[in-house]
């Protein structure tokens, strides 16, 4: 009984490699492009929604906010209380005589809208998180609300946000199987059609289930890898600075030069 | 005659039902340095805040250079020309020094990048801060994080400084240095008002010394008048608590 499973295993590793191969390839541009493209709506949308309008702003751009808000608002809230299955089957027949899409854009289309809504609010609660401070020390040297967002605020928020906009492409590269709804090959689907074919689900499901585990440990290692990095280089600057005797020298010097 | 920097009048601010700023009067000569004293809660930063438009006034009449700020139109170019330090530093976390104090004159002045930067660490030379240009603001102390951020607020060229307890935050040792870079604002002709609790440099550096208290200017006068002669019976009580300065 084991060997005959393990024999089930590489048999079905040998005769359906290619198949299988494909819907990881699937899998990965799907849940990828869908990160990263869900990541710039959540940009546009959590970043709208955060801005904060002084009593300077004009009336029309106070205008334009509370429908931006609203709009907003209801993507987020539409996208979140709803499964992503069905997002999937409504969107692609609902919109299949408009655009005619092939099913691969159709699931990157599917995943992004639905990534956005999560990343819209991570990117959101990330702004909040910066220090008030920041933004009026920009206001008060005249930068305006959108220089003041994307050139101080944003970059501060993503980079404090991103253990969770990484974790969202884990989350994508495992919830992207419910997109075989709509016969997308990924790597759900072809397990599907391979246990069709070869009446052995345990062993075919067995391997998927493993293949999912390797790209999520994968995925989660290259972004614990690149949070390391971005946290190193914050902290680090030109040796001649971090000399401690430097430092001291500079104070003393600032000193000296105004007490005469 | 010389045009007042700025004239107030009748300043009325609230918060809710907590009324800040009580009616206030107060105006600032060119070149002059005015510390404003009172304790905690007076409504200090509230009229400094006032000023560059971080608050909103409930009723009265700023005028900055002879023109009503509360009625321009163009807010941020108005807030260009006046430079504000604020206690916590609020150097850009993103950005080193330099990029710190080079990032709004690009965006706002519209200066090349080679223009900005030279500016900058002229100014940063000015503070005693250029050999760490290149260093991330949370490398450098409280007292060379301020210094910067006097130098970003020089860089947009102001005509005008606002300081909220610049040195508040610091510790002790690192007090001087600051007070030093402002001293030396002072003496190159910078208009400035300057929130503070260090006595001796308002003794010392200002022009004017203007006492709050409650919401409402109890005081005014010459360092002389105001420190060793107050008229006021709530002025001397607040400085009685600085005696030893
Ligand atoms: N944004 C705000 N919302 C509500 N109350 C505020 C706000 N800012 C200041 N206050 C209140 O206004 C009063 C005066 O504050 P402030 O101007 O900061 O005084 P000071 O700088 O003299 O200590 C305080 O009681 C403070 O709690
Ligand atoms: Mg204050």
């Amino acid at each position: 009984m084991e060997s005959s499973f393990l024999g089930q295993i590489l048999d079905i590793l040998k005769r359906y490699w290619p198949s299988l191969a494909l819907g990881i390839q699937n899998t990965l541009i799907i849940s990828l492009s869908g990160t990263l493209i869900g990541l710039c709506i959540g940009l546009i949308v959590g970043g709208i929604r955060a801005i904060r309008l002084d009593y300077t702003a004009s009336p029309a751009a106070v205008f334009g906010k509370k429908v931006l808000d609203r709009l907003g608002k209801i993507y987020i809230d539409v996208f979140r209380g709803t499964p992503m299955m069905v997002q999937a089957v409504f969107l692609y027949y609902a919109l299949l005589n408009v655009v005619h899409w092939n099913k691969l854009t159709a699931a990157i289309f599917v995943i992004s809208v639905n990534t956005g809504a999560y990343m819209a609010e991570i990117i959101r609660s990330g702004i909040q998180a910066v220090d008030i401070g920041q933004t009026e020390a920009s206001r008060s040297l005249g930068m305006s609300n959108i220089q003041t967002m994307m050139n101080v605020v944003l970059p501060q928020a993503v980079r404090n946000a991103f253990p969770a906009i990484g974790n969202e492409f884990i989350v994508n590269i495992k919830d992207s199987s419910v997109l075989m709804i709509i016969s997308i090959a990924d790597l759900m689907f072809q397990a599907k059609s391979i246990a069709g074919s070869t009446f052995q689900f345990t062993a075919t499901y067995g391997i998927t289930a493993a293949i999912y585990f390797i790209l999520t440990s994968i995925a989660s290692l290259i972004l614990n890898s690149i949070e390391r990095k971005m946290n190193a280089s914050s902290t680090s600057f030109p040796q001649s600075d971090t000399d401690p005797s430097n430092m001291v020298l500079a104070t003393e010097n600032a000193g000296e030069e105004h007490y005469e | 005659m010389s045009e007042a920097v700025v004239e107030i009048h009748d300043l009325h601010k609230s918060f809710g039902s907590l009324e800040v700023l009580k009616g206030i009067d107060f105006s600032v000569a060119p070149g002059e340095v005015v510390c404003l004293i009172g304790s905690s809660g007076s409504g200090k930063s509230t009229l400094l805040r006032c000023i560059n438009l971080l608050e909103k006034p409930d009723k009265g009449v700023i005028r900055v250079f002879g023109e009503d700020i509360l009625s321009i139109r163009n807010v941020d170019r108005y807030r260009a020309n006046v430079g504000m330090c604020f206690q916590q530093f609020n150097l850009f976390k993103n950005m080193n020094v330099l990029k710190n104090c080079m990032i709004a004159q690009e965006k706002v002045l519209k200066r090349s990048s080679k223009e900005a930067e030279e500016k900058a660490m002229f100014f940063l030379k000015k503070v005693g801060m250029e050999a760490f240009a290149n260093a991330d603001p949370s490398r450098i102390s409280g007292g060379q994080k301020q210094r910067v951020a006097i130098a970003r607020a020089l860089c947009m060229d102001p005509d005008l400084m606002l300081f909220d307890e610049p040195t508040s935050a610091l510790d002790p040792e690192m007090v001087k240095e600051v007070l030093e870079v402002m001293k030396q604002l002072a003496v190159d002709g910078l208009t400035m008002i300057v929130v503070t609790h260090e006595m001796g440099f308002a003794r010392q550096a200002a022009d004017r010394v203007v006492f709050m208290d409650k919401g409402v200017i109890e005081e005014e006068g010459s360092p002389e008048e105001i420190f060793t002669n107050p008229k006021s019976a709530r002025t001397r009580e607040f400085l009685q608590h600085f005696i030893n300065d």
